[in-house]
């Protein structure tokens, strides 16, 4: 098959192998889960429990809210301990709502759970038990799934890409999915592909990973649909915008949806939760998560229940060899600093990365060279030299105009930078504070407003109050010119 | 865990194993063969100009520091002024006097670089710009080019002459100096003579010599050949990318073919233009310098053309002998102009900056 090359991209150390060759190692339950009501992009959920309420597995804690939500529910059965604002999972250390649960060891199913004939399903209900089963995008973007197939299903899909690159280095949880579950994997890529009535689907996997591609072809076999295509490796191959480039040859408009060119993507992990909700009518209560880094005892994959505490895998997973430098929720790349080992796994957790001190580079950012490396990396065709300097000067709609919206944050930029200058950390404050200018512009405008409404109230009461005493002037005058006369 | 101090750090948490002093060593690197080749062609003057050359670099780059209050050792160590004070030196006759190479670097560093803000904020090449200042400035000693005197072999000055050369002056200057190759071929023509003549009576000249290095010129500029070497493994190891060198060869490849074709009694050839004068050490070393010129491949080219374009018109109808300097610096001053107008194509939109219709298709 035809690939296409996307412009820049990088070759980082994939260091991958401490856990490719692993089987995904079943975790017990921890004692205490702690499940966020928010785990995905949109509205939080709204919960539907109280503390105290015995909950079994699967059943609904929380439902979703507004158009693009997803619900939450009950990893295991247990009790509801508490629900109460906790540390997040992100790196800024602010707290979300979650649910405590106090796990017992049965794990029992709920008795309702029934699996359903997707055969039988229109494209609607289909997307509907998706977003019943609280699936979201499972590579990390965290888009309820439901959304996505809804949003495809006015668009006219020709093509269904299934996002298998995982380019980021350490990450092998698609990776071990696709190898031990590709019957599962596929018959959810055969469940989309039928819903949103699309010509094919392709399963793109970076060749860096033979085994799965092996595995993956073999249970494709028998369907003439569905192709798997071994696709290069390079960061960010992943990326929705680039996979999608590289196999079809087309752009993503800007501003706008795979679906606007015929193309929908949806990652090997959420076809495998698809899977699993549609046959077994399981909603999404666990997921496979790579846990590794060079300060992990015992690097692997672990199929982890919602709500578990980072401490509680790595223990799992033979604990710490020393105080990790950084300690990440996804790949190195593009994964976030995490506030403790408190703060729970989610939906969107790819990997638990604790990187040694060894892993971390620590070089000061010195002075820019403009040697470019930073163009030449960037897959997007922006000039991340010239938006970090337009944003250092405070000149926001600068780096705008050199394309800072157009920035996926991918990070090849800051990784080939021989200065070491955190460029990515520079485009996220800039987004971050445009959004923050944004807001406040909106509420300006939105008080001008009210305070020009109220001036004009005030005006007309003020008209009526005056024009309802000139009447009354004109008709006391009236009468009494009246009684003059009849005094006449 | 400790958390305050890392929560708020972006990605990537890992690094490709670089750094600015990785890519200065690597260009002193490459500059080394033929700085050892001159050193060997002309002997101790050469070795006594380029230390005092990079000391006063260093010198002059402390000295800045120092003042502005900027953290002295990671800047001194980075290697960007030590390579500054080779190039200058490079650009240099091979015996100048002691001061021309302090006032040289001394320029570079302090005007050059370091006025306009230091490492990278520079618009103009340092080391070209103090070339041009001693050349306009002292056009005597800036073109007192003296014949090759390899080490070790007779009429190689030895160690006390070679001081008294560098610290007090060549006694008998007239004796073993010449016009550089590019300026005697330019005297020649006003008077009337056609190239093929003024080759014939130059004595043992070959493109061969000047491809290898045994002619008079500026200390860096000799071998063409080790000038070669040096951008080679520049380009190999990823710190400089083709587009500069491959435009500027190209560009002159074509301008002095056309005109040699058209009349070769007037107009050098190509090879004689890339291999004389300070072509080789431009197209490598001086054009590609990052900080001076454009950041995207097509801002590259598009410099690159400038530079060997304005040199050829320099050496060819200017009033000096060797343009390249001219020619570069008038391409830096349009570099923020040529990253400002040829930008990349973003993706998802078209070369003007809107969204790309419905199709996709760039």
């Amino acid at each position: 098959m035809k690939l296409f090359r996307f412009r820049g991209g990088i070759h980082p150390e994939g260091h991958k192998l401490a856990t490719t060759a692993k089987p995904i190692a079943v975790m017990p339950m921890p004692k205490y889960l702690y499940v966020p009501l928010q785990q995905h992009i949109g509205a939080p959920a709204e919960s539907e429990v109280k503390i105290g309420d015995q909950v079994a597995k699967g059943q609904l804690l929380a439902h979703s809210q507004g158009m693009v939500s997803a619900p939450v529910h009950a990893p295991t059965s247990g009790i509801v301990n508490n629900i109460s604002e906790m540390t997040a999972p992100h790196p800024s250390g602010l707290s979300v709502r979650m649910i405590t649960l106090e796990t017992n060891s049965e794990d029992q199913w709920l008795n309702s759970i029934t699996s359903t004939d997707p055969l039988r399903l229109t494209a609607e209900e289909v997307a509907a038990h998706v977003g019943a089963a609280g699936i979201v995008g499972m590579g990390g973007a965290t888009f309820p799934s439901a959304v996505k197939l809804k949003l495809s299903l006015r668009h006219k899909i020709k093509q269904l890409i299934i996002n298998g690159g995982e380019c980021e280095p350490y990450l092998t949880c698609d990776d071990r999915l696709m190898q031990e579950r590709s019957d599962q994997v596929v018959d959810g890529v055969r469940i989309i592909l039928r819903a949103v009535q699309a010509e094919k689907a392709l399963i793109a996997i970076e060749n860096n990973k033979p085994e799965a591609i092996a595995a993956m072809q073999k249970s494709c076999g028998h369907y003439a649909d569905i192709t798997v295509v071994s696709v290069p490796a390079r960061y960010p191959m992943g990326s929705e915008k680039h996979l999608i480039q590289t196999v079809t040859g087309l752009e993503v408009p800007a501003g706008g949806l795979g679906a606007d060119i015929g193309v929908l993507v949806h990652n090997v992990g959420t076809a495998y939760a698809i899977h699993q909700a549609i046959r077994h009518g399981r909603p999404l209560v666990s997921r496979v998560v790579t846990v590794g880094g060079g300060a992990i005892q015992e690097p692997q994959n672990v199929e982890v229940p919602i709500g578990a505490s980072l401490r509680d895998v790595i223990e799992f997973c033979g604990g710490l060899k020393e105080t990790p430098a950084r300690l990440l929720m996804g790949g190195p790349m593009m994964g976030q600093v995490m506030p403790s080992m408190q703060v729970p796994v989610v939906k969107g957790t790819s990997g638990i990365i604790a990187l040694s001190e060894q892993e971390v580079s620590h070089q000061a950012a010195t002075p820019c060279i403009r040697c470019g490396s930073c163009v030449d990396a960037c897959p997007c065709g922006l000039l991340p030299l010239t938006m970090a300097a337009h944003i250092r000067s405070n000149k926001l709609e600068g780096a705008v105009d050199f394309g800072l919206i157009d920035c996926v944050a991918c990070g090849c930029c800051s990784y080939v930078c021989p200065a070491h200058i955190p460029l990515v950390q520079y485009f996220n404050y800039a987004k971050g504070e445009l959004a923050a200018r944004q807001q406040r512009k909106h509420k300006t405008e939105e008080t001008r407003k009210l305070a020009e409404l109220r001036q004009q109230r005030i005006a007309k009461e003020k008209e009526a109050k005056r024009l309802a005493a000139e009447k009354r002037r004109t008709e006391k005058a009236k009468r009494e010119t009246a009684t003059q006369h009849d005094d006449d | 865990m400790s958390t305050n101090q890392t929560i708020l750090i972006s990605g990537p948490h890992t690094h490709a194993d670089n750094s600015v002093q990785y890519i200065m060593g690597n260009v002193i690197i490459a500059l080394l063969p033929v700085t050892l080749f001159a050193i060997y062609l002309f002997g101790l003057p050469t070795l006594y100009l380029i230390i005092i050359s990079l000391l006063s670099a260093l010198v002059a780059e402390y000295g800045c520091l120092w003042l502005m209050n900027k953290p002295i050792r990671p800047f001194l160590t980075d290697g960007s002024a030590l390579l500054t004070g080779l190039l200058v030196a490079l650009a240099m006759p091979p015996w100048a006097p002691w001061w021309i190479a302090i006032v040289g670097s001394t320029f570079a560093i302090v005007i050059g670089k370091q006025l306009f803000g230091g490492l990278g904020q520079n618009v103009f090449n340092p080391a070209m710009l103090a070339r041009v200042m001693l050349l306009i400035a002292f056009p005597l000693e800036m073109t007192t080019w003296i014949s090759p005197h390899p080490l070790l072999f007779t009429g190689s000055p030895g160690f006390l002459e070679s001081l008294q050369i560098t610290f007090i002056g060549i006694s008998d200057i007239d004796a073993i100096s010449s016009a550089s190759l590019l300026g005697h071929i330019k005297t020649e023509l006003t008077l009337g003579h056609s190239i093929p003549e003024i080759l014939q009576q130059q004595e043992n000249f070959s493109l061969l010599n000047s491809f290898v290095g045994f002619t008079n010129g500026s200390l860096g500029e000799s071998s063409s050949l080790l000038l070669l070497i040096g951008g080679l493994y520049l380009l190999f190891r990823k710190i400089i990318t083709w587009h500069i060198p491959v435009a500027m060869i190209v560009t002159t490849i074509a301008l002095a073919s056309g005109f040699h074709y058209y009349n070769p009694d007037r107009y050098l050839d190509a090879l004689f233009h890339l291999l004389n004068g300070g072509a080789m050490l431009a197209i490598f070393f001086i054009a590609t310098d990052p900080v001076t010129s454009p950041s995207t491949a097509f801002g590259k080219i598009l410099f690159g053309v400038g530079c060997s374009s304005i040199e050829y018109v320099i050496r060819t109808w200017g009033a000096f002998p060797e343009g390249i300097g001219f020619a570069i610096l008038l391409m830096n001053a349009l570099t923020p102009l040529i990253d400002h107008y040829f930008r990349p194509r973003i993706y998802g939109r078209n070369r003007s900056g809107k969204p790309l219709e419905q199709g996709g298709k760039s």
